[in-house]
């Protein structure tokens, strides 16, 4: 059926209207009708019609037009969008989700999906009938729909003539039509005065497909013909065209939205009144004599000669510069962005990855030879290295608002399945992060927005009686912290039972008892793998529901999670990840023979151990009076040899946490392309990655919430060895 | 379709017989695009345009304008009967610019 080069295209720009739409609907659920977003519906709607059109998917064609025709005539304010007919739309949108998928998979949709169609279509139509009973009284030409009518334009225009836009759609001759045997047809229900034909928007000669319709009219028609006769000449192009039909002596408050629903760009203002009928060419063409005369003054906008000389009247000129203005925006909007195949953006990272690395190289080469220019010449390439890296990476880049606003669905539907009544609220919507932690944290975010929802949030009457409002509130935030981004979920729900979760992990022998264990260390219990099991929802009144998986996923993009609880309040679970997966300024220092790298961003500051006495053995140093807690690496790592005379602190922050690691020397700065360690070193948690060196050797990346972790859990091991041997 | 012929006596000149229509405009797309790529100036003869639809409009509009865009001299020459009447009908005469002998029909 669909080629495959457009099929890829065609669900993508398919999937994004779709989000619009969703998008749009859950706003219009809450919101009163706002024309413009029920206009962004309509919109969405009408191009999945037309593509899928275009590829001959007549099921889709069929389904969206009812969905159309529905939302067409709460455009026109022949139906109210209420709540109801919104948790249709809702309905709808996820029907079409389904279809689409079934066409992405390359299949026909299934008989059941077509069942499915038909009970919406039948509901949407439900809907169109029970407008039809009001439609004589709106075609009446005289009467006019009272909604329109607010608007401050409520002058009459002075024409005693139908006014017809039209806009064919491109399927039009393919489907062996004619726009001008419409206009012949219409000749027969009265005398056309003028018509203008529309060919704006006909491409340039390469892009012009000669068989696609781009024409349209707009006509002036004297008629003693009702509305619906004029309205029934265009029935065989309905379902594809833009027919808009003004009765004689509309009020100018109906010129004025013509203006603003018609397609065209370039239409220059002059143009847009004379064709709206608003303007006759002749007084048109006085204008622009008089707007000659006043060949002295710089050049007058003609809309504001136009209104000086009291041809038209402001509101209509507005309108059409309104739209002048809509239309450039657009423009610029469209001219902005490229979409990008994320394969040709993976290997342009991969290739500035070499290049840091040879640059690298260059550099040592350089320092070694010792010539001052070439060392020059160094140090500018790689300092435009660097920007190139920052900005290939900024491309991968996306904010992490798109994801947020996913959930405002999820958070409706839930809160619907559980009878409670939650709010999302939405923070940080900007904050960016690299796409493909984007698309990995959407799955864990889903579980942990679930859990708040399901087991944080009480129940109405439990939160009254609590004095908190019975509505309950869900908070997605995000926010860029020391190198990392930081998400944060949380709720104003009954928080987490600690006697339960100390109960609970005693029973399951992940600790002994609860000494030494603050309450936040309790809390995080509920990540830990024994926990989740199902008889654990049901004693525990839920979390700890595959936490353990949730942290598994995010340990897996290196970042690390965490949760604050406050009993009755509510709880916070934060997530805390790396800025990007592929590059980092690192810092390097040496131990031994070897080298090793520290992400740049941790590293709070390099002191001298000497000078903060070593008070004892049990790896505590006073800095400044702040207690902080160190490890050498060269015991961490088993490096032989004997420890130099002047060792190095490197101060190292992750979260709120501080530690000191101790290091022979001090490097200095490297630009770090992180290459993944092979299978052997999975179960070193200490170590993230290595990278390779300009002079080919290898060093070895410092995973430091890693060892910060296992640096704990060994002082856990310990305390309850000892413990124990009491 | 079958009698449709292009002839090419002379190089700027490119006359359309038959049908100017929906079944032969993405044909004659090609030849006029190529004939105004070769030449400076072309004349397009329409006198034995048979029949003219809406598709057939849209592509004069298309090769004038790209004309315009390349700098180049297009007329269009001899307008049949049909072609006369839609262009008429269309309101694009002024567009088009050729000098064309206007017979608007008595309103019926």
């Amino acid at each position: 059926m669909i080629p495959d080069e457009y099929l890829q295209t065609f669900v993508v720009e398919c999937s994004e209207l779709l989000e619009q739409m969703e998008q749009a609907l859950l706003i219009v659920e809450q919101a009163a009708e706002d024309p413009e977003i029920i206009n962004a519906i309509f919109r969405a709607a009408h191009t999945i019609k037309g593509s899928a059109g275009m590829f001959g998917i007549e099921p889709i064609v069929e389904f969206t037009h009812a969905a159309e025709s529905v939302l067409d005539r709460v455009r026109s304010g022949g139906i109210a969008m209420d709540a109801v007919l919104a948790a249709l739309f809702i309905e709808v949108h996820d029907h079409l989700q389904a279809m689409i998928s079934r066409v992405a998979e390359g299949n026909q949709p299934f008989p059941e999906i077509d069942e499915r169609s038909k009970i919406l279509i039948a509901q949407l139509e439900a809907y169109l009938g029970e407008a039809k009973t009001e439609q004589p009284e709106q075609s009446a030409p005289a009467v006019h729909q009272p909604k329109l009518e607010r608007e401050p334009g409520d002058t009459v225009a002075g024409t005693d003539l139908w006014h017809i836009s039209l806009r064919f759609g491109p399927e039009v001759f393919r489907n062996g039509m004619d726009p001008f045997s419409f206009v012949r047809c219409l000749g027969k229900l009265g005398a056309i005065v003028e018509l203008v034909t529309i060919i704006d928007a006909i491409p340039a000669a390469a892009d012009m497909d000669p068989e696609t319709c781009y024409l349209g009219f707009e006509i002036s028609f004297s008629s003693d013909a009702g509305k619906a006769d004029i309205d029934a000449v265009f029935n065989f192009v309905r379902s594809d065209c833009l027919i808009r039909i003004l009765p004689p002596h509309s009020k100018i408050g109906e010129y004025q939205r013509l203006i603003q629903e018609l397609p065209e760009q370039e239409m220059r203002l002059g143009e847009i009144l004379v064709s709206c009928g608003t303007l006759t060419a002749e007084e048109l063409n006085t204008m622009l004599r008089l707007q000659a005369q006043h060949g002295g003054e710089p050049q007058r906008p003609i809309g504001e000669v136009l209104v000086e000389q009291h041809l038209v009247s402001p509101p209509v000129v507005e309108a059409a510069l309104e739209k002048q203005q809509q239309v450039k925006d657009n423009k610029r909007n469209e001219a902005n962005l490229i979409r990008v195949d994320a394969d040709k953006l993976d290997g342009l990272i991969n290739l500035v990855g070499e290049l840091i690395i040879a640059g690298a190289g260059t550099n040592l080469i350089a320092r070694r030879a010792g010539m001052a220019d070439l060392i020059e010449s160094t140090a500018t390439l790689s300092r435009l290295v660097e920007e190139v890296r920052d900005s290939a990476l900024a491309l991968r880049m996306v904010p992490i608002g798109a994801t947020f606003n996913r959930f405002s669905r999820v958070v409706r539907d839930i809160s619907k399945e559980l009878g409670k009544d939650i709010d999302l609220v939405i923070s940080g919507a900007d904050t960016e992060l690299d796409k493909t932690v984007v698309e990995k944290i959407g799955d864990p975010l889903t579980h942990l927005v679930r859990n708040s929802m399901d087991h944080g949030i009480e129940a109405a009457d439990l939160r009254i009686a609590r004095g908190k409002p019975a509505k309950g509130t869900l908070k997605l935030n995000a926010y860029h912290d020391a190198g990392s981004i930081v998400i944060e979920v949380s709720d104003d729900g009954g928080g987490l039972n600690k006697d339960k979760i100390l109960a609970k992990a005693i029973e399951r022998g992940l600790v002994s008892d609860g000494t030494g264990l603050s309450d936040k260390d309790i809390y995080n219990l509920i990540f830990e793998p024994g926990f989740s099991t199902a008889d654990a929802v049901s004693n525990l009144s839920g979390r700890g529901v595959g936490m353990d998986v949730v942290r598994r996923n995010i340990q897996a993009l290196r970042g690390s999670v965490d949760l604050d609880s406050v009993p009755e309040r509510g709880s916070t679970i934060r997530i805390r990840l790396p800025l990007t997966l592929a590059i980092i300024d690192g810092f390097m220092v040496g131990v031994g023979n070897a080298a090793y790298v520290v992400p740049l961003d941790m590293v709070v500051e390099c002191v001298e151990l000497q000078a903060w006495v070593d008070s004892s053995d049990g790896h505590y140093l006073n800095l400044r009076g702040e207690v902080l807690p160190y490890r050498r690496l060269r015991e961490h790592f088993g490096i032989d040899g004997e420890a130099v005379a002047r060792e190095n602190v490197v101060v190292v922050r992750y979260g709120e946490r501080k530690a000191g690691l101790v290091v022979d020397k001090l490097l200095g700065e490297f630009q770090t392309v992180i290459k993944p360690l092979g299978k052997l070193f999975r179960g070193e948690k200490s170590l993230g990655g290595f990278t390779i060196l300009g002079s080919g050797e290898v060093a070895l990346i410092v995973d430091v919430p890693g060892l910060m972790a296992q640096v704990e859990h060994e002082k856990l091991i310990e305390q309850t060895a000892v413990a124990a041997a009491r | 379709m079958v009698n449709r012929r292009t002839k090419n006596q002379q190089n700027n000149r490119i006359a359309i017989e038959g049908e100017l229509t929906i079944y032969t405009v993405l044909e004659l797309k090609d030849k006029l695009l190529a004939g105004l790529s070769d030449n400076s100036e072309l004349e397009l003869d329409l006198s034995e345009v048979g029949e003219f639809d809406g598709a057939g409009l849209q592509l004069l509009v298309m090769v004038k304008q790209q004309a315009t865009t390349l700098g180049k001299a297009l007329r269009f020459t001899g307008h049949s009967s049909v072609v006369l009447d839609l262009i008429d009908l269309s309101g694009l005469a002024g567009f088009f610019g050729d000098p064309l002998l206007i017979v608007r029909p008595s309103t019926q």
